[in-house]
């Protein structure tokens, strides 16, 4: 119970998180000397009507006060107006999220379940050449910039022939059975995920090595060796549990690095995501795709701090008498 | 304290090599206009994207000679259906050391104008080729390197000042104040960086001189950072600010701003030592990925990203791979400073010292 009171308590706690992220974001974007409906003026296709529609819901008459205000209360509502091509933002974001997240859940996943083990072996077999190839290559995956180690892999791609280049999906992808469709989409991950997976990949390693280090140094861990305990039941049954927690809390940062380290890697891949929306939305400075797909990145991002600390909730005792 | 940390530099073989490389890295960037055969605006249209100069030491009767190099000439292959560059050898051009070329201002006011090696007029002498606009990659990447490798660190100059004292005042005054910093820190934080950076440069104005402009993206860089290393500091500014020696400022009648930054923040020098050069490789990234993106360092000033650039086209990546070095540049200077700012957070962080 008292568990899920704190739970609700930190949930509730994003709201005015939420309030003063769409405050900067509009301030900012407000700031700019760029007339929010320059593009769709210069559109033909759109109408009289739309902007006429949107001159009132984004209130430019206005002071920019209440501007905000307005721009809230739609946004609230779930209308977030029309892109320059006079689509709809909303369908917009429906359509690149879920490619963004599948994205990062993927390049998650797979870097905790390469990333712990080889820093538990790190860690544990300190010092031997295993050890120091490992930081070695992880020092390599953390120097090379997302963007270039991209455009290496796309040059691979190109010469080989291996693997389909930018975009998620075929051009006949409408007509593929259902299991084709998955190996195709995969097809086209193949080059994005490992560009990501490897630059979060160096960064884990190298966390778990240092925690579970440090936890081997404890006090508890010697007397659990002194006690006669075998290797692996001081590593495994005390250690870990201790070493792994810092991570869990990590994993909130590692999500929003992902988030911005999948905005490039989107880029270079053509990569139908968000990162690349928010891209395109700044070079035609579309406003109302901008703000919106700001706001849904401080959502994510804010959603996976949330997630990793009512895991910590679940996974550590001490933060649950802490906080009660 | 700082000579332990060197000792411990020159000690370890890695750090050793890195410090090395960076001194060579940057000792070329402070001759660049000796160093660099053009100008980073000298641009030949007739030598869009050659490949790198061959440099021949032996002619063609087989004889040592001195070092010479022909011009390429190009052609449109209407089998292959793409352009051929092929070598000129009805005319040679020597290479020659320390020889008048271009003027140049050494240091911004010694008008000089010998380089390091250069060619005769007519010659092209583009040690890693030429781009499309035919400028020399070589010599681009050295001005271009001035502005990659200094703006990470002039963004933390902007930055830390700013994070210590706004963690320091948080922290200090506790309470209401506290909550509401932190609140707003916090709302900074959960904007994706990327997604901010982004935004901010493109709502600078166009038309700016191209000093105004990199000294806009520094303070861009500086405003992402600033708000994760003012948390840090705040937590360790409560660790420190009911300690004796606080208190003792205290009695005696210290103001509060004078508490703040003549006790508590001295407290945290080698945090912030080590946080700076382990920061130092994010700013380089984000400036080259910025600048990639065609929102930082604009055309026809030069840096590592906006090089870059011309990478994204397949045909430019597979049949003028030079065009990639200086991607390879800021992979080697990343790595070095990494491995650097390993060795200084092992010896300035006791905590850490097992490695």
């Amino acid at each position: 119970m008292q568990m899920f009171l704190y739970i609700l308590k930190r949930i509730l706690q994003t709201i005015p998180l939420l309030i003063i992220v769409s405050l900067i974001s509009f301030f900012i974007i407000r700031l700019s000397p760029v007339d929010p409906l320059a593009e769709l003026k210069l559109n033909p296709s759109v109408s009289k009507e739309t902007l006429e529609k949107e001159t009132q819901r984004l209130g430019l008459d206005k002071p920019i006060v209440i501007q905000y205000c307005k721009w809230a209360k739609s946004f609230i509502k779930g209308n977030l107006g029309v892109t320059s091509n006079g689509e709809q933002v909303s369908t917009k974001l429906k359509e690149r999220i879920p490619n963004t997240l599948l994205l990062t859940v993927i390049v998650i996943f797979m870097t905790w379940i390469t990333g712990i083990p080889l820093g538990i072996l790190s860690a544990v077999y300190r010092g031997t050449p295993f050890d120091r190839i490992m930081t070695v290559l992880t020092g390599i995956g953390m120097a090379i910039p997302s963007f270039f180690f991209a455009v290496l892999l796309l040059i691979f791609a190109v010469k080989t022939g291996w693997f389909p280049i930018g975009g998620l999906t075929s051009s006949n992808f409408q007509e593929m059975t259902l299991l084709a469709k998955i190996a195709d989409i995969s097809k086209h991950l193949v080059l994005p995920v490992t560009v990501l997976f490897t630059i979060s990949l160096a960064g884990l390693q190298r966390q778990m090595r240092a925690n579970l280090l440090d936890v081997l140094d404890s006090d508890y861990v010697k007397f659990a060796r002194a006690k006669g305990l075998s290797e692996f039941k001081v590593i495994f049954k005390h250690a870990l549990r201790n070493a792994v927690n810092p991570l869990i809390t990590l994993l909130g940062f590692e999500f929003a690095g992902l988030l911005s380290g999948a905005a490039l890697t989107e880029y270079v891949f053509q990569y139908p995501g968000l990162g690349r929306l928010i891209l395109e939305g700044v070079l035609r400075s579309d406003i109302n795709l901008v703000m919106a797909s700001l706001m849904m990145g401080a959502i994510m991002l804010i959603a996976g701090n949330l997630l990793a600390d009512i895991l910590l909730i679940i996974t550590d005792p001490r933060i649950r008498g802490e906080q009660a | 304290m700082i000579k332990e940390v060197f000792k411990q530099l020159i000690k370890d073989k890695f750090a050793a090599a890195a410090l090395i490389i960076l001194a060579i890295i940057y000792t070329a960037l402070f001759f660049a206009d000796f160093i660099a055969p053009y100008s980073k605006d000298f641009s030949d249209r007739t030598m869009a994207y050659v490949p790198p100069s061959k440099i021949f030491t032996i002619d063609e009767n087989g004889k040592f000679s001195r070092p010479y190099t022909y011009n390429y000439t190009r052609s449109f292959d209407k089998n292959e259906l793409r352009i051929v560059y092929k070598l000129d050898r009805s005319q040679k051009h020597y290479v020659r050391f320390f020889s008048q070329g271009e003027p140049y201002k050494f240091l911004g006011f010694i008008p000089l104008k010998r380089h390091l090696f250069t060619t005769d007029r007519d010659g092209r002498l583009f040690l890693l080729g030429a781009d499309i606009n035919g400028r020399d990659v070589f010599s681009r990447i050295l001005f271009g390197g001035r502005i990659s490798m200094t703006i990470g660190f002039l963004a933390l100059f902007v930055l830390f000042p700013i994070g210590l004292l706004y963690g320091g005042i948080a922290g200090y005054m506790g309470g209401k104040t506290d909550i509401i910093m932190m609140r707003f820190a916090e709302a900074v934080m959960s904007i994706p960086s990327f997604y901010l950076l982004i935004i901010l440069a493109s709502v600078l104005p166009s038309g700016m001189t191209s000093v105004q402009r990199f000294m806009l993206i520094v303070i861009i860089l500086a405003l992402i950072g600033w708000a994760g290393f003012a948390r840090v500091v705040r937590g360790m500014v409560l660790s420190v600010k009911n300690l004796e020696f606080v208190q003792a400022a205290k009695s005696i009648g210290a103001s509060k701003l004078r508490i703040i930054v003549k006790y508590i923040l001295p407290q945290t020098t080698s945090f912030v030592i080590v946080a700076m050069t382990l920061s130092v490789p994010s700013y380089i990234l984000s400036e080259s990925g910025l600048s990639f993106l065609g929102l930082g360092i604009q055309q026809p000033d030069a840096s590592w990203g906006n090089m870059l650039k011309e990478a994204q086209e397949y045909t430019n990546i597979i049949y003028r791979p030079w065009l990639l070095t200086p991607g390879f540049l800021i992979f080697v200077a990343v790595l070095a400073f990494n491995l650097i700012g390993d060795t200084i957070r092992d010896v300035l962080d006791p905590k850490s010292k097992i490695r």
